[in-house]
């Protein structure tokens, strides 16, 4: 049972610097030498790229940086830039990430480890900043890696992973780091900085193989291939999918041993749910009020825990049976909607459905979609939540309606 | 092979051929594809790639090029060559040339002139893909050559009219019907002057016709070795979108050009120059009517007097009123001719 989230104490090299969740990705992408990086302004994803412009502007990294004229073009070019052997670095928010879509569906079949930052935005209409996840989940069923971070280090650290895992032969699939717009992004803490040295042994320099783009190897990439190959290639790509399970595994193994931090279990964090009547799940920052909220019942006696989501593709379905299936009650509080899907749930809440559907045992599962368009979850939310859990832990099933919170009648 | 001195915008340097006699006999668009017989374009790739050498990589844009050319398993393509998304050509050639440049700059592969040609249908590049290809030619520090091989309407997915399909055509978007003789009233878009016009820094724009094969060439070629974002627009009879013999290929690409209606031109450094037939005619030589190119395809079949006069009236002022002649369609007005005149 994890219950400390203070990072571990720095190693004598690293450096402690307060910073954001975007400036932190942008330490990282530094201490990755990306080669290529492409900018659009949107909130809230944009602070990365400022942090980024001004690492170049002081010659702090060198690489081509481009302002494209549009998130189409800025997802096509790094896509391009890839395929040539550079590692690469783009990113959006919102209708920004919608805008990219036709060049977001070519990168996994076309096996380009782009890494991308999502910086979470509500959709238009109407206009809206604040967060919501269902941005990043248009990538869910094509093929891209998916995970939710939390924190400025696990931002830091999450970003040096992504490119081990997306670049690794056996995946080379584009990775999305999902960060909660303003929550994350432009929330400073303590975060540390590893020296490049260890960044090095950590992650290996990017080799496209025989997929290089070049005149020393002429390949044709993504010919016309119709009803003879396409449904070939689609499985190609899940199993690459497949086989991204080890790969991260082995990357936050190897980057505990590099760095001596980072979580034993990579998929999800787990808070107060060893003797967890209630377990509640959430992706993102969401853990904050969650945590808090956990606190305080506890010591009114509730033993209620957390399980937050870091992967979602690949999802962690075995890994996540066994950590909820003993609860009395589950409650799922989705930051995201899914109009018209079964009982109108969330997308996380239906994803843990479906992986509970064989399980031993399934416990009551209470849906729950609450702090949409950035509004604050608040620890009444929780409160309410959670009794509700109890309830149908008492009832020994649950209403699979979906239930909305802090919402205005 | 020689080498321009400057790293940052090292090219190759491809000098002209001087005549038929001496261009280079390797192909690098071989057999494999299955245009359609008369297909100018093709002839158009197979030239770009044979003019630009063996150290190219080609970014093809989703459109004829790509879906009648690169059938999986029988590609023509002997450079390295990479599909892009149809409005990307611009986005394709920039992506390429910075991971080239970034990866040379960074000691990451061995540094060497590589000419990065993306390309892209009228459709994909006039309409789609304007705004990428825009933003590319800002981008001075990337060599690229983005080539339009423009056959005047999306002619893979069953002939639907374009921004550049010319006025009065019939396409599947625009038959010609009872109530409506001409449903498509827009003139075509000026893309080669669009593109020098617009883009003050791009120190190559041209306009070519595969009917001048040795030409057309020697401008690919020229494009590559001054570097920097660099545009080709060509024009291609297509046998099945304009509705025609094909034997008769090359024959309308030259009157497209002697009627006036395309015009041949290179703008280097934003002087522009006339070349071949069109050189001929800004020097006096009459312009032949453009009944005679029309009246040949089927896709004019359906005009009268009035539209062939229409299109005649057009054409004229390509040449009569605009003040670089089927180049910029600015006309300077009487009170600011005399002010530029004062000095």
């Amino acid at each position: 049972m994890a219950v400390a989230t203070r990072p571990a104490p720095a190693a004598a090299e690293d450096k402690e610097l307060l910073i954001s969740g975007s400036e932190a990705v942008a330490e990282a992408l530094t201490l990755a030498d990306i080669d290529v990086v492409t900018a659009y302004p949107i909130r809230p994803y944009d602070t990365v790229m400022q942090a980024i412009a001004k690492k170049i502007a002081n010659g702090q990294l060198v690489a081509e940086y481009i302002v494209a004229e549009g998130e189409h073009s800025q997802f096509e070019i790094v896509k391009h830039a890839s395929t040539v052997g550079a590692r690469v670095f783009c990113g959006s928010s919102g209708v920004g990430w919608a805008y990219a879509m036709e060049c977001l569906v070519v990168t996994p079949p076309l096996r380009v480890p782009m890494i991308a930052l999502v910086g979470n935005r509500a959709l238009d209409d109407p206009g809206a900043f604040g967060v919501e996840h269902n941005d990043a989940l248009f990538v869910r069923d094509l093929g891209w890696l998916l995970c939710w971070i939390d924190t400025s280090q696990e931002a830091l650290d999450t970003t040096l992973i992504a490119y081990r895992v997306a670049e690794d032969r056996r995946v080379f699939l584009p990775l999305a780091i999902s960060a909660d717009g303003a929550f994350l992004t432009h929330s400073q803490a303590l975060t540390l900085v590893p020296p490049k040295e260890k960044v090095d042994r950590f992650l290996p320099r990017y080799n496209r193989g025989d997929l290089l783009l070049h005149p020393d190897n002429p390949i044709t990439v993504a010919p016309q291939a119709n009803e003879d190959w396409v449904i070939e290639i689609r499985r190609q790509n899940n199993e690459a999918m497949a086989r991204a399970y080890t790969v991260i595994e082995e990357a936050y193994a190897e980057f505990r041993r590099v760095f001596g931090r980072g979580p034993e279990n990579p998929w999800f964090e787990e808070y107060m749910t060893e003797d967890a009547e209630v377990i509640l799940v959430g992706m993102g920052t969401i853990s904050l009020p969650i945590k808090v909220a956990i606190r305080e019942m506890r010591a009114k006696g509730r033993k209620v825990g957390l399980v937050r989501l870091r992967w979602f593709r690949p999802f962690p379905t075995d890994r996540l049976v066994a950590a909820l299936s003993g609860a009395q009650a589950l409650g799922v509080i989705d930051r995201d909607y899914s109009f018209g899907s079964p009982f109108g749930s969330g997308v996380v809440a239906n994803e843990i459905r479906a992986a509970l559907y064989n399980a031993a045992r399934r416990p009551p599962l209470l849906s729950f979609i609450c702090g949409l368009g950035g509004r604050e979850v608040t620890l009444e939310d929780v409160y309410k939540a959670t009794e509700m859990c109890y309830g149908a832990a008492k009832a020994g099933k649950s209403d699979p309606k979906t239930h909305w919170l802090g919402v205005r009648e | 092979m020689a080498e321009s001195t400057t790293f940052t915008n090292a090219t190759q340097i491809l000098e002209p051929f001087r005549g038929v006699k001496k261009v280079t006999l390797e192909e690098y668009f071989t057999s494999g594809h299955r245009t359609c017989q008369g297909c100018e374009s093709a002839l158009v790739m197979k030239l770009m790639v044979k003019a630009a050498g063996p150290r190219t990589i080609v970014l093809g844009s989703t459109g004829c090029m790509y879906v009648a050319n690169t059938t999986y398993y029988t590609t023509p393509w002997v450079v390295p060559w990479m599909h892009t998304q149809l409005g990307s050509s611009g986005s394709a050639a920039l992506g390429t040339a910075a991971g080239l440049k970034a990866l040379m700059r960074k000691g990451k592969m061995k540094a060497e002139p590589i000419n990065v040609i993306a390309f892209c249908g009228d459709g994909g590049g006039a309409d789609m893909g304007v705004g990428a290809i825009s933003a590319t030619l800002t981008h001075k520090e990337y060599n690229s050559l983005i080539l339009l091989y423009d056959n005047e309407s999306y002619a893979n997915t069953d002939i639907q009219l374009s921004g550049m399909t010319p006025f009065g055509a019939h396409t599947t978007f625009s038959p010609p019907g009872k109530a409506k003789r001409i449903i498509h009233t827009r003139w075509k878009k000026n893309m080669a002057g669009m593109m020098a016009a617009g883009h003050p820094e791009c120190r190559y724009v041209a306009t070519v016709c595969a009917s001048y094969a040795v030409e057309m060439m020697n401008k690919v070629r020229r494009a590559l070795t001054i570097g920097g974002p660099t545009f080709i627009h060509s024009l291609d009879p297509c046998p099945k979108g304009w509705d025609y013999d094909p034997m008769l290929s090359h024959e309308l690409g030259e009157l497209a050009i002697e009627t006036g209606i395309f015009p041949l031109y290179e703008v280097e450094d934003g002087g522009v120059k006339y070349y071949g037939k069109t050189k001929a005619l800004v020097e006096g030589r009459a312009r032949k009517p453009v009944r005679e190119y029309l009246l040949k395809q089927g896709r004019f079949a359906h005009f009268t007097e009035e539209d062939l006069e229409y299109f005649q009236k057009k054409v004229d002022e390509m040449w009569e009123k605009w003040e670089i002649p089927a180049v910029v369609p600015f006309r300077r007005l009487e009170a600011t001719k005399a002010a530029l005149e004062v000095k």
